[in-house]
């Protein structure tokens, strides 16, 4: 007799079911690389409101603005790195339709742990001698020791719910995520009430297909309430070693902005319908999988 | 060499911000940043550490621009997800970088300009790393078009620490605020004037300090000799060439001028 296996197989429809309205919610990635986008889609297609976004962020956070999804952003950038300003992001902010904390991007990361490991807080230096602790309403803590330093105290960054696109994951959650950077995915899963992954290619079981590759398990399962198999699901950012990003994807959705830059109207070019429609509309998967590395 | 252009004088002035740093991470960003560290790598200071722009440290710098993925040859490791570990959090970094904004005490704006927190009128990247970098490693600073809208009495927001005495939080540890050197296309500077004031160190070929002052948003002091900056050596210049293959510095200074000016 064999014991029941774990499933935690879901569609992306099935995921986003599970988020609710005023929900903060952290998506992985790093600027215009390794970002969940087609999750991001299906929440863009889904009646989802007043979220909170935790983001290193890139088109994720611009499209989410642009829908009238984010009622507050925690943020350190948002960039397209060759479009260095993410124009829908910065309609957004320019309209003050958004509340927003100002993070650093090391302070940002200090927060999901802390929030890891079910602190209040981090102590930092990072924050002193700047305007982000008086414009982010961050406390001061001081050393208890003889230095008797005074410190940002750096809140934990509680997340109801994680967003991450990883290269392969099992039935399980287990997950191996590959590329030269993973940024801070892994904090992100530990911060979070629940996580939920789209992989590029999904197997039922890690040790039959992967056992080699075990060392690319850089979080747990127990950190992965949710996997749904979507190939190109970062399009139209970076997901290596799969593709690069797509360039003229992003100059697209930029140039959308501009006048009138009304999202009701561009929004069927960069969200569709369904993610088969997005994927059909850019070339099918043949066209991303051949989308070049990024060189620096 | 006196057929110089003067960014290529930049890019040697900048260079020499990283000489004799040590066991370092150097970070340039930006064409002539990036060019300077290769440049100090690759002839006075050949133990700095380098990225390669993604993830992996290199020990021969990358030429900037299109080549192959796999041109760099990675002899360590580097990613975001151990960058504050092991460079910024740890002061193993000196980086040079192109604020929108810096003022009178060195502090730098990258966040918004105009407005409010709330409703920003113009709003930019974000602090990034700035906030951290400023108060935990060395850091300076190339523009390429000095002006009174980037040298500001008071930048709008403060993304990266200065040595404003008015933002100095009680108790707080600012022992490793270490602002070196700015570079323009004018002058170099660096904050060794009365209580960390900006100075002007030298002026490129054909520049007064007169009309530096004048581009500059508050009052500059001056080093005892102000030198005039030093021509790129034929040296630097073949460096540079290499490292810049397509010669994409030529656009980073408005119309390409030589180092020393047309009488």
């Amino acid at each position: 007799m064999t014991a029941r296996m774990l499933d935690k197989r879901m569609s992306a429809g099935d995921i986003v079911a599970q988020l609710s309205d005023g929900m903060t919610i952290g998506i992985g990635g790093w600027g215009p690389r390794r970002k969940p986008m087609a999750l991001v889609r299906e929440i863009l297609r889904s009646d989802l409101k007043d979220l909170t976004v935790v983001a290193y962020g890139g088109a994720d956070v611009g499209m989410l603005c642009a829908a009238g999804k984010v009622r507050k952003l925690v943020f350190a950038f948002v960039s397209l790195d060759a479009i260095p300003l993410e124009p829908w992001f910065r309609k957004a902010r320019e309209s003050g339709a958004l509340e927003v904390l100002e993070l650093d991007e090391g302070m940002f990361q200090w927060g999901l742990k802390a929030a890891a490991f079910g602190l209040p807080f981090l102590p930092t230096r990072v924050g002193l001698g700047t305007d982000l602790a008086e414009l982010g309403g961050l406390k001061t803590v001081q050393s208890p020791y003889d230095d008797a330093e005074t410190l940002i105290a750096m809140p934990a960054l509680k997340l109801d719910a994680a967003l991450i696109h990883v290269n392969r994951s099992d039935w399980r959650g287990n997950v191996q995520v590959f590329g030269p950077d993973i940024y801070y995915d892994e904090w992100f899963a530990r911060a979070a009430a629940k996580s939920f992954v789209s992989c590029e290619e999904l197997v039922d079981r890690m040790e039959d297909h992967y056992p080699d590759n075990a060392a690319a398990n850089v979080f747990e399962r127990c950190f992965v309430s949710g996997v749904v198999e979507m190939p190109c699901g970062a399009h139209p950012s970076s997901m290596p070693p799969h593709y690069g990003w797509d360039m003229k994807a992003f100059k697209a959705y930029a140039d959308s902005a501009r006048d009138p830059g009304d999202w009701d109207a561009v929004k069927d070019r960069f969200v569709g319908a369904t993610e088969a429609e997005y994927l059909a509309n850019i070339g099918g998967k043949e066209a991303v999988t051949g989308l070049p590395l990024p060189i620096f | 060499m006196s057929n110089s252009t003067l960014v290529d004088l930049c890019i040697v002035a900048c260079s020499e911000a990283f000489r004799d740093n040590g066991e370092i991470v150097a970070t340039g960003v930006g064409p002539v940043p990036r060019l300077a560290a290769g440049l100090a790598k690759l002839t006075h200071t050949p133990e700095l550490m380098m990225t390669d722009g993604e993830a992996y440290l290199v020990e021969q710098p990358v030429p900037l621009g299109p080549r192959k993925y796999d041109d760099r040859k990675p002899a360590g490791h580097l990613p975001f997800s151990r960058f504050f570990d092991s460079a910024v959090w740890s002061g193993r970094r000196h980086a040079m970088v192109t604020p929108t904004q810096l003022d009178r005490f060195g502090q730098i704006n990258l966040s918004y300009m105009g407005g409010t927190y709330q409703k920003p009128k113009t709003q930019m990247l974000g602090v990034r790393g700035f906030p951290g970098n400023t108060i935990y490693h060395p850091n300076s600073f190339f523009f390429p078009a000095h002006g009174p809208r980037v040298f500001v009495p008071e930048v709008d927001m403060i993304s990266g620490v200065g040595y404003n005495p008015s933002k100095r939080t009680p108790g707080g540890n600012f022992s490793a605020v270490d602002l070196r050197v700015i570079v323009t296309n004018l002058c170099v500077m660096d904050f060794a004037g009365p209580e960390n004031a900006i100075r002007v160190v030298s002026l490129h070929p054909g520049v007064t300090f007169d009309e530096v002052q004048a581009a500059t948003g508050f009052e500059l002091a001056q080093a005892g000799t102000m030198t005039e900056t030093a021509m790129p050596s034929t040296e630097a210049l073949e460096v540079i060439a290499a490292l810049d293959p397509h010669n994409i510095r030529a656009s980073v200074i408005k119309d390409n001028p030589p180092a020393v000016r047309a009488a």
